[in-house]
């Protein structure tokens, strides 16, 4: 039975004020929770970060509102709310810096865009080098990196201490500190919040969400696609994005299509709360580990991917030991925390450390995937070029570079060692 | 943490290992008849499915041997491992 829906009402002091009276009881539901219907111009696979925004700028800025973004669970449940939260856009190629800062500069104008506050905090993001090859390689970063445009830095060990007094960067540890690049325009955003203010605006612009309910197979006449099988029935469209992550391989094989793409568990974990200590975003390639500190005071610490593929959802322990190791050499202090909860989601990596947003071989049907470790940071980018590849039928700009030809052309854009570390 | 039964020293702590990828992928016979869509194939191409899968190790360190193992990747168990050039076990085809 159709539930009666409220419309989405602006967020604002007013409304606070309003719902206060009330005890916080009666506030409107952010989406609403429609039956699937029989057809739409548009289908996303995937109620994550990437397949909302793509949703959403396709209403917003392609006019196209008879769409419907399908997940098989809840939305943000896959990597965009497993992921460590860390956004920034240095990147070391053209095409890379591209895409990333689009989505930065998107980020920087997402809470207003979308009345939802995605508490973007951009208090830098430092990546640190611990060997001469490191320095190097960093400062070069630094430079090609600014050359697009974007703003990054060179710090020395002393001005590294000043930033964060509690960093070890005596020259006796095992890999001492020799500098860091900084993207002071870096940081962090909630999570959810960014996969429930895309759904929520893509809602209100007509978008149907639907929650449990899994694709299980994808339509195709004649080398087009014609949409959906589901666990909740068959929707037919024109134009079908597959937008699922760690299982675009798995989708793509449902149309025919082999992908680049191997999936691998990665981990992330949180410490117990603790007062404000780590006011900025701190990652080392070499040691591996990336730490921050939520608003909760918990420390979000992020660990390598498994040595194997699987779907698991879950990671190895020995990978979390030694993220761990990591993190007590550099931060000496947080060796006593305890670690209150860690978790897996499953990431779809490229052999170039690089997404595919791209059409197929089948005509209507468009995949968006491949982000592997790093995507958060280029969600609003990314949906923001899918949707115009899917609208026009042709890549933008932006993403033509990451069209799946590449890997037939050679024309790759390897990030592995360029983007200092993974996420 | 995986337990991996080494078809020459018997069962062994993942971290002994080292992951070889997708087994069973063919060098090319003649590699200059090939065409850059074969080539991408061969080189990037993988099948990366949810559920049986069947991959090389290699004991790196033990015996440093290569061998092949079928798994399936939405549970992790490990149906069995086989040896270069020997056929998967029953129920891993
Ligand atoms: C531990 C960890 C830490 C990370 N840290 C960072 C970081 O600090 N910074 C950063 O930029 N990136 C990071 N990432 C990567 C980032 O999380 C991802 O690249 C990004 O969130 C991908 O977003 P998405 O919307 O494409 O995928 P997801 O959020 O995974 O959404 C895909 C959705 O598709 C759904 N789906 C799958 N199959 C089907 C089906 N058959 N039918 C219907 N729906 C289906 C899934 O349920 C899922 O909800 C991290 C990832 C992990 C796991
Ligand atoms: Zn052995």
């Amino acid at each position: 039975m159709a539930e009666v829906e409220k419309p989405v009402k602006k967020y604002s002091l007013f409304s606070l004020a309003r719902n206060a009276l009330s005890f916080h009881q009666n506030w409107e539901k952010a989406w609403r929770s429609p039956e699937p219907k029989k057809h739409y111009n548009a289908i996303i696979i995937g109620g994550g970060g990437h397949g909302l925004a793509t949703a959403y700028y396709l209403a917003k800025e392609h006019g196209l509102t008879n769409i419907a973004v399908i997940e098989k669970g809840w939305l943000g449940g896959g990597n965009t709310g497993r992921n460590t939260t860390i956004i920034r856009s240095n990147y070391l190629w053209d095409e890379s810096a591209a895409i990333y800062d689009k989505a930065l500069q998107l980020y920087e104008g997402l809470s207003q865009d979308l009345n939802y506050n995605i508490m973007l905090s951009q208090r830098g993001v430092l990546n640190l080098a611990h060997n001469l090859h490191d320095v190097r390689e960093l400062k070069r970063r630094v430079h090609a990196i600014r050359l697009n445009g974007i703003d990054s830095e060179y710090l020395s060990p002393a001005q590294i201490k000043e930033m964060i007094p509690i960093i070890d960067i005596s020259p006796s540890i095992r890999y001492p500190v020799m500098g860091a690049s900084l993207q002071r325009r870096g940081g962090v955003a909630r999570h959810d919040a960014v996969a429930w203010g895309f759904a929520r605006a893509a809602d209100a612009r007509g978008v149907d969400i639907i929650q449990q309910c899994e694709v299980t197979g994808i339509l195709r006449e004649g080398g087009r696609v014609t949409g959906v099988e589901t666990t909740r029935g068959t929707i037919h469209a024109p134009k079908v994005g597959i937008v699922t992550a760690g299982h675009t391989s798995v989708l793509a094989a449902m149309a025919g299509i082999r992908l680049p793409i191997t999936s691998y568990p990665l981990q992330a974990m949180v410490t117990e709360p603790v007062k404000p200590i780590l006011n900025s975003v701190v990652m080392s390639n070499a040691v591996h580990c990336y730490v921050s500190q939520s608003d909760k005071g918990e420390l979000v610490l992020g660990a390598g991917i498994d040595g194997y593929n699987s779907y698991t959802q879950r990671g190895s322990l020995h990978i979390v030991e030694e993220q761990l190791a990591a993190v007590c050499m550099l931060f000496p202090i947080f060796s006593r925390l305890r670690i209150m909860r860690k978790w897996g989601g499953i990431v779809d990596t490229c052999p170039d450390a690089s997404p595919i947003i791209s059409k197929t071989p089948v005509e209507g049907l468009y995949i968006n995937g491949g982000w592997g470790t790093g995507g958060f940071k280029a969600t609003p980018g990314s949906g923001w070029a899918f949707a115009h590849t899917m609208a026009r039928d042709e890549p933008h700009a932006l993403n033509a570079p990451y069209a799946l030809d590449r890997f037939t052309s050679g024309a790759l854009i390897a990030e592995h060692g360029a983007a200092a570390v993974a996420h | 943490m995986l337990l991996i039964p080494c078809p020459y020293c018997g069962e062994r702590e993942e971290t002994e290992f080292h992951h070889g990828g997708e087994a069973h992928i063919e060098r090319p016979q003649d590699p200059d008849a090939l065409s850059d869509a074969e080539w991408a194939n061969y080189i990037f191409m993988r099948t990366n499915p949810k559920g049986l899968f069947h991959e090389r190790w290699v004991h790196a360190a033990g015996c440093r041997r290569w061998f092949n193992m079928a798994r399936n990747t939405a549970t992790n168990a490990i149906i069995g491992t086989y040896k270069i050039g020997e056929k998967p076990p029953k129920g891993a085809r």
